[in-house]
């Protein structure tokens, strides 16, 4: 199995504070990883260092297969160094725990600014959007509706939509269900199991247990800053006492 | 455009409410007329320079104390291009008149634009994310402008006379109406709709009012969000020149100072409309010309700090402005 993306030990500084110490991840493609951890443990910090948000002050990033092998720094290209945008334009989509809604715009035009090929709302690739509306009806029914009115749970769709809208090598998604209610859950649950079968490769950030379980495939702990636990989620699915020494919790 | 009922229509009320308010205070309906027309010519002139102004903090965050140095240039290369086609602009046909302006307007703003280029390199771009700097190198900025200017044109007050079939005034239902203020009017109309049209209606205008309000996100999205605002401030310098311009025949004369005099305004202006709303700065703007001309009239003693008291009594309503950009 390949790896789309690995970090191999990121630091990262925020000012003063030094957040993440020497952070180990591989994400095989083709796979839903899991990255999980308590909170304050590094796992945003982590995402925001893989999209050039926050910059590694030490170690590297690598995304991709085997472009010029760099001696012996593993597979792909290095982006640790690349800007936002750059790393964006190499096929990674990211939905931040915000979830980043421009909400002065609408649905509509938060769609169009996703899809970067896109000049207009008709070019947009239709069968791909027919798609995505069935995934998430809420997205076609406040098509023309300022993004900013959606609740809680319809940003997370349009979020998750924008994400989508032209086909991305990886998805990086921080929290996906926070703050939903259960129905709105399963939806969720359901469209990424969707987006799995497609074979995007995603990295998912998640607390919440039942997502976690029928989703991931692989799995990653964090603890203060570090990758601390990293196999699959069969795996650690089957053992309690792992969880509980790692999580504080069993799943 | 679809019309969204749940629109937040008051702050359009605020031009409207203004000027009924001054009709009773202001007696006469014919002076009234005038005054109304007068500022909000003067209005669209603040509205065009300002709405560069706004734009430019919305989107990076840059407080640019220095916009005005693009509105003195603006104003001095149209003295000089005009100076040198006064057969023209003396000329008693519109049609010639209207062809010398349109140079010296054009030239105003390629110089400004010019200038835009060259102060966002130099002077913001090594200060960005630290605003007490940006206020210090800006101004700094603007005072190295001014000195230039004196250099090139001199420290004296330069006329800048509109072209002669602009001059006077017409009468309209008893009000006088100078001609200069009308074509003010036109031309801050075709400004602003022009920006509407761009940031409704392109993609280029949608990125700009995403990164008003979520800069990150917009470079998530795979865009390079330094290249746009780059072009966010050379047009906004741009049309601060071609405010410049307006401004400085709307005084009839210019001085190396008028930048300075104008940012004041400026700053009342997008302050009022909520720093990077395109549309509140018009309306602000507006509100800013209506209310300096009803008080010059009313009270001339209040009219020196009459838009102090605007702003105060807009932000005891809406403390972000009348269109508060979300997510800031």
């Amino acid at each position: 199995m390949k790896n789309l993306l690995e970090l191999k030990g990121v630091h990262t500084h925020i000012g003063a504070y030094h957040i993440l110490h020497g952070v180990d991840l591989v994400v095989p493609r083709g796979q839903l990883t899991l990255l999980l951890g308590r909170n304050g443990a590094g796992k945003t910090t982590t995402l925001r260092t893989i999209m050039g948000l926050w910059k590694a002050s030490q170690g590297t990033v690598h995304f991709g297969e085997n472009q010029g092998q760099d001696q012996g720094q593993g597979d792909g290209k290095d982006i640790t160094h690349l800007s936002t945008p750059q790393i964006a334009e190499l096929g990674i989509a990211y939905v931040p725990e915000t979830m980043g809604i421009f909400s002065d715009l609408t649905v509509k035009e938060n769609m169009v600014l996703a899809a970067r090929s896109a000049k207009r709302a008709s070019d947009i690739d239709t069968v791909r959007l027919e798609w995505i509306f069935k995934l998430f009806p809420a997205v076609e029914k406040f098509w023309n509706h300022p993004a900013g009115k959606l609740s809680g749970g319809q940003k997370q769709m349009l979020a998750v939509s924008r994400a989508i809208v032209e086909p991305r090598e990886l998805l990086i998604v921080d929290e996906p269900s926070k703050g939903l209610a259960p129905a709105i859950i399963n939806n969720m649950i359901d469209a990424f199991a969707q987006l799995k079968a497609s074979g995007v490769t995603v990295l998912l950030v998640e607390q919440n247990i039942h997502f976690a379980q029928r989703l991931g495939d692989s799995v990653a702990v964090m603890d203060d800053g570090r990758v601390v636990h990293a196999g699959s989620m069969a795996e650690f699915s089957a053992d309690p006492v792992l969880q509980q020494s790692l999580l504080g919790l069993a799943l | 455009m679809k019309f969204e009922l749940d629109f937040d229509w008051k702050p359009l009320l605020l031009v409207p409410v203004l000027a009924l308010v001054a009709l009773p205070l202001v007696g006469t309906a014919s002076t009234w007329l005038t005054l109304t027309i007068a500022g909000l010519a003067m209005g669209m002139i603040i509205f065009i320079i300002a709405s560069g102004l706004t734009l430019i903090f919305g989107l990076m965050d840059v407080l640019n104390f220095g916009h005005g140095v693009f509105i003195a240039l603006g104003a001095y290369v149209a003295t000089t291009v005009l100076g040198g086609m006064q057969e023209w602009t003396g000329a008693d046909s519109l049609g010639r008149n209207l062809l010398a302006l349109l140079p010296a307007l054009l030239l105003a703003m390629l110089a400004a634009g010019a200038l835009g280029v060259v102060f966002e390199r130099f002077i913001v771009r090594p200060v960005y994310g630290q605003h007490l700097k940006q206020i210090l190198i800006t101004m700094g900025g603007m005072i190295i402008g001014e000195e230039l200017i004196k250099v090139v044109w001199g420290p004296q007050q330069i006329p800048l006379l509109p072209p002669a079939a602009l001059q006077g005034t017409v009468f309209w239902l008893g009000a006088s109406i100078e001609k200069y203020r009308l074509l003010a009017v036109v031309i801050g109309l075709v400004v602003f709709l022009a920006l509407a049209w761009t940031l409704s209606r392109t993609k280029i205008g949608l990125l700009i009012r995403a990164g008003v309000q979520d800069r990150e996100m917009v470079e998530s999205l795979g865009y390079r969000i330094r290249r746009l605002f780059i072009g966010v401030f050379v047009v906004g310098s741009a049309l601060a020149g071609l405010g410049g311009v307006m401004w400085g025949m709307f005084q009839q004369s210019v001085v190396p100072q008028i930048g300075a005099q104008v940012n004041v305004l400026i700053f009342i202006v997008i302050i009022i409309g909520g720093l990077g709303s395109t549309g509140g700065a018009l309306i602000g703007a507006l509100m800013v010309g209506l209310m300096a001309n009803y008080s010059g009239f009313l009270a001339p003693k209040v009219a020196l700090f009459s838009n102090i008291l605007l702003m105060v009594g807009v932000l005891l309503w809406r403390p972000q402005g009348v269109y508060p950009v979300a997510n800031r």
